[in-house]
């Protein structure tokens, strides 16, 4: 009798990996956590879109919970994100973009055409910025409550669908 | 700059569900010295690309690997060790860009399991020779091998 | 007017093939149950059938292909009017759909021959064998015709032309490797086959092994060149110069590989010494699930992987309950009907079966290595623990012990009788063996390299003392007759087989050690008429044109290659922009060589006229590939030895049964 167990030990180990084959059929595995959850906002000093003299940093995001929006002119998806987030700004979320890796005339282009839900738009030429925030995809979102801690990243641009789910996560840290 | 990102991109779009390594990475650098390019090739080798499926930053084209190797090359320039600059990878980008997980309470069996199985693979082995040892010697029995020559050599045309 | 309805046809064939299989599966093992003779005779006209449908179905896909027919929405994803006609004929399968076709047919095919070859089977295991075989048939061809028809017209928006085959795959590598892998692949649906129908029967003896060996044999070299090609072709083709990435893909089709080595080996136990039975049981169905769990990895897209190329989840589903039924039963059946005693024979520690053994546990602890590594970021994920991943770094830092081990033990499996061999005797035979290996490896780095590196004196002392060994045991087994020639007549083909295999292994191993080691590689800049000197050659730029291929523009660089003045070649390495898709693909320039490749790539255009480019001097790299053809070699030189030819040939005992022509 032992030994027919020690013979079903195969199908047992097989069903387990099935298991988790199963599992990973449901599973996005291009879908992960920013390594920056629970840290503080990376330190910057850049200046914005619009005015190329001016200097914004970090302390520009404390005091009240902030989506800290990555979007370029390049990048197709921004486009179709944009009413998503003009529907959150009409919310009441306050909204910070990153203009990641574009130049000044194009990203203000942008901004004509699609509408600006920013209250600023942090100027990031270089890129640089969105390195410290571990940007590998544009568009990216974070949220960052009002003490500049980062709290939740959304990859990929934000649905009509995601947008009940963002709301909520900005509800939470209010 | 942006336009070869957005050529990337659309790229991207055409052929997500193909191949996207069609075209490797190739940059000239120069090192001061030996040691320190042979450091930028076993790091960017062992730095996964964060945006592709399956792809080392060092022949990925995609723009946040290019990002990554310029990194790569900065902080070995600042004299950086290769500890802290994975760490530092890590902290932008997580532990998924570790092409060689790090041991902790999640791998341990990841690294354990191996050796723990050649170790047990020893014992089956000394189990299996001690208990046969002694048995007599023998092949298979005059009665099972005509079988197996009958079976063996039965003709077609049966 | 019939040219019209050709897709019609070939998806007409799929299903009758499909109605086949079924009977196929049904009928003989029914009729093994019930006793029924006429049931069993069903097996093989259904496998002939099921055969010949198939290859109107592929065949009809086929001309679909070369007849640029747009209404089929799988021609119009992966052929262009423009795409050669040899390259449409191979676009068949270049997607999923075809490549699944392919899958189908080869498995058919393999039904095919085994019913033509298998006339001395008893009808019961032949029943069984074909039966369990149309029952994967079966499932397959469901998977086909529900979620994966290659045969869906796009009606009535027909494209004017069609996205063109994926450029990575318009390569002659790309040509055979598919069929070669999916020859392998399915090939281990024989040996699977046999050992289900051998516990179904509970005659789970020697005889069963010694007529899987043969089919087992076949489709592990088929596997392993198809292995090897794939590893050529990401080499030449890919631009980076790299022979093997442990990407999950790659690890999909060396599972098997592993698992099926490990089955040759304990097949030759269990047929000569009648132990190990239920474990080769087990290995025949390890090697086929994994097979279909490749199938699985590739086709569902769970891993990440840069061959994913049909990530669709009702596919994946799909898949996955095949596997599970097809190896949950399988395994079921085994723990069910294996027998309850082991074989009491009796061997001693160094033995050629406690070596056989140690090879089997060893190949067993690679493959769950590699197993481990491939799906173990996929567990994690989901246990909610985090995304990791696990890259070359992990396995080469487990594959090399695991290797060095197991040749330790492979130079002296051949050396070792079976029983007993006492320590002293096979020491003394290896002595000498292991010290030229020793001296040998330890030197080779200095006249080689220059300096000492521990790595390659590692790998040459591991592939040394597996040849040494070998060398030292003909020598033994051959001193006796009058010549060496006669001796080395003497022994059996499966001998030879078994000796050339492992020298494959051998010449794999110089091969990674040395091109791992002591390849040379730069990035460089060039312009016309600049020069660059790399591992003593000197490269100069010549020439940059334009050209125009069938369906691709092309940059092309002209490279003179010269040693101390002396012009070697000249090298042309291309960046081409295919049209129909816009895809920019690098087309490297290669010098191959027995001791060294010249690999020249192309990379971006840095303006004046100036171009970078990589160059790599890459040392033996040939000689991975060559190992695995050597191992072919091996597997289907032993398939022709006289024993299993005895099977057919009127005089069962004569020394040289080859058949008499009057």
């Amino acid at each position: 009798m032992k030994r027919r167990l020690l013979l079903l030990f195969p199908l047992l180990v097989f069903l387990g990996l099935g298991f988790f084959l199963y599992r990973g059929l449901a599973m996005d595995p291009s879908a992960r956590d920013s390594a920056l959850l629970a840290q503080k906002f990376p330190a910057f000093t850049l200046s914005t879109l619009k005015d190329s003299d001016a200097r914004v940093d970090e302390s520009l995001l404390l005091g009240q919970v902030t989506l800290v929006n990555v979007w370029a002119e390049w990048c197709p998806t921004c486009k179709e994100e944009m009413p998503q987030l003009l529907t959150l700004a009409e919310r009441g979320v306050r909204l910070v973009g990153i203009n990641y890796k574009d130049t000044r005339a194009k990203g203000l282009e942008f901004l004509d055409e699609f509408g600006d839900p920013f209250e600023v738009n942090i100027f990031d030429p270089d890129g640089d910025l969105g390195f410290e925030l571990g940007v590998y995809g544009v568009p990216e979102t974070f949220l960052v409550d009002k003490e500049g801690i980062i709290r939740y990243k959304h990859t990929g641009y934000i649905t009509p669908e995601d947008v009940e789910r963002v709301v909520q996560e900005v509800d939470k840290w209010r | 700059m942006a336009l070869m990102i957005r050529a990337g991109l659309l790229l991207l779009l055409l052929v997500t569900s193909v191949p996207v390594l069609a075209d490797s990475a190739i940059e000239v650098r120069d090192f001061e010295n030996p040691v320190m390019a042979e450091r930028y090739r076993d790091l960017t080798a062992s730095l996964r690309c964060p945006k592709c499926d399956a792809q080392a930053i060092d022949s990925s084209n995609s723009p946040v690997a290019a990002d990554m190797r310029e990194r790569v090359v900065h902080l070995l320039r600042e004299g950086r060790s290769d500890k802290e600059i994975l760490d530092y990878m890590v902290a932008r980008f997580g532990e998924f860009v570790l092409y060689n997980p790090r041991l902790d309470e999640r791998t341990w069996l990841l690294w354990g399991l191996p050796a723990v199985l050649v170790m047990i693979g020893g014992l089956i082995v000394a189990a299996f020779v001690r208990n046969r040892r002694h048995i007599r010697v023998r092949a298979l029995s005059a009665e099972e091998r005509e079988r197996l020559n009958a079976l063996v050599n039965r003709e077609g045309s049966e | 007017m019939l040219v019209k309805i050709i897709p019609e046809l070939g998806l007409f064939a799929l299903v009758v093939a499909l109605g086949l299989a079924f009977l196929q599966a049904v009928a003989p093992l029914a009729g093994t149950t019930l006793r029924r003779p006429l049931w069993m005779a069903f097996a093989e006209p259904m496998a002939w059938g099921q055969f010949a449908f198939l290859l109107v179905a592929y065949a009809s896909l086929t001309t679909s292909f070369l007849l640029d027919d747009f209404s089929v929405s799988y021609v119009a994803n992966n052929s262009n009017s423009m795409l050669p006609w040899y390259y449409k004929f191979t676009a068949v399968w270049g997607g999923h759909e075809g490549s699944v076709l392919l899958w189908s047919l080869i498995l058919s095919g393999w039904g095919f021959a085994v019913s033509l070859l298998s006339h001395n089977l008893p009808r019961d295991m032949l029943a069984r064998v074909l039966g369990v075989m149309g029952m994967v048939s079966t499932g397959f061809l469901l998977f086909i015709l529900i979620t994966s028809s290659p045969f869906e017209r796009l009606l009535p928006g027909v494209p004017q032309d069609g996205a063109d085959l994926n450029p990575l795959l318009q390569d002659v590598g790309l040509i055979i490797h598919p069929p070669m892998l999916y020859m392998g692949y399915v090939g281990f649906s024989v040996v699977f086959a046999f050992a289900i129908a051998a516990l179904l029967g509970g005659r789970l003896d020697a005889a069963w092994t010694r007529w899987a060996r043969p089919w087992t044999n076949i489709a592990w070299a088929f596997l392993t060149v198809g292995i090897a090609l794939g590893s050529w072709w990401a080499y030449y083709e890919l631009g980076w110069g790299g022979w093997w990435f442990w990407d999950p893909v790659e690890n999909a089709s060396f599972l098997p590989w592993l698992t099926g080595t490990a089955l040759i080996h304990s097949l030759a136990v269990t047929e000569k010494r009648g132990t190990f039975k239920s474990w080769t049981a087990l290995l025949a169905i390890f090697t086929f699930s994994l097979s279909l769990l490749g199938t699985f990895l590739v086709r569902s897209g769970v891993l990440t992987s840069v061959h994913a190329f049909a990530n669709d989840p009702s596919r994946g589903i799909f898949i996955l309950a095949l596997l599970g039924i097809t190896v949950g039963a399988s395994l079921l059946i085994f723990a069910l009907r294996a027998p309850r005693m082991s074989g009491n024979v009796g061997f001693g520690w160094l033995s050629r079966d406690a070596l056989l053994l140690i090879n089997n546990i060893l190949l067993v602890v690679m493959t769950v290595t590699v197993l481990l590594g491939t799906v173990y970021p996929l567990i994690l994920d989901a246990l909610g623990l985090g995304k990791i991943s696990v890259g070359p770094p992990y396995f080469n830092a487990l594959f090399v012990p695991l290797t060095v081990l197991l040749c330790a033990f492979m130079g002296l499996g051949p050396v070792a009788r079976w029983k007993q061999m006492p320590g002293r005797e096979l020491f003394s035979r290896l002595l000498w063996a292991g010290i030229a290996a020793l001296t040998i490896a330890a030197a080779v780095p200095f006249l080689y390299g220059g300096e000492w590196n521990a790595a390659v004196a590692l790998g040459l002392v591991t592939a040394l003392w597996v040849v040494l060994a070998l060398v030292r045991d003909l020598f033994d087994k051959t001193r006796h007759a009058s010549s060496p020639l006669a001796g080395f007549r003497k022994l059996s083909l499966a001998h030879w087989g078994m000796v050339i295999g492992h020298l494959g292994m051998a010449v794999t191993i110089v091969g990674v050690a040395m091109v791992s080691n002591y390849a040379i590689e730069r990035n460089v800049r060039l312009a016309v008429g600049e020069r660059v000197e790399i591992g003593g050659y000197s490269f100069t730029m010549t020439d940059l044109s334009e050209r125009r291929g069938p369906n691709f523009l092309a940059d092309t660089v002209t490279i003179e290659m010269a040693r101390d003045g002396q012009r070697v070649t000249t090298l042309r390495p291309e960046k081409r922009l295919y049209i129909a898709r816009g895809q920019p693909m690098t087309d490297v320039a290669l010098r191959p060589g027995l001791l060294q490749d010249i690999y020249v790539a192309l990379g971006e255009d840095l303006g004046d006229g100036a171009w970078a480019m990589r160059i790599q001097i890459k040392p033996f790299v040939r000689w991975l590939w060559l190992g695995a053809l050597l191992m072919a070699t091996g597997g289907l030189l032993a398939v022709a030895d006289s024993r299993y030819r005895r099977q057919r040939s009127v005089a069962p005992d004569s020394t040289l049964p080859r058949e008499v022509h009057t």
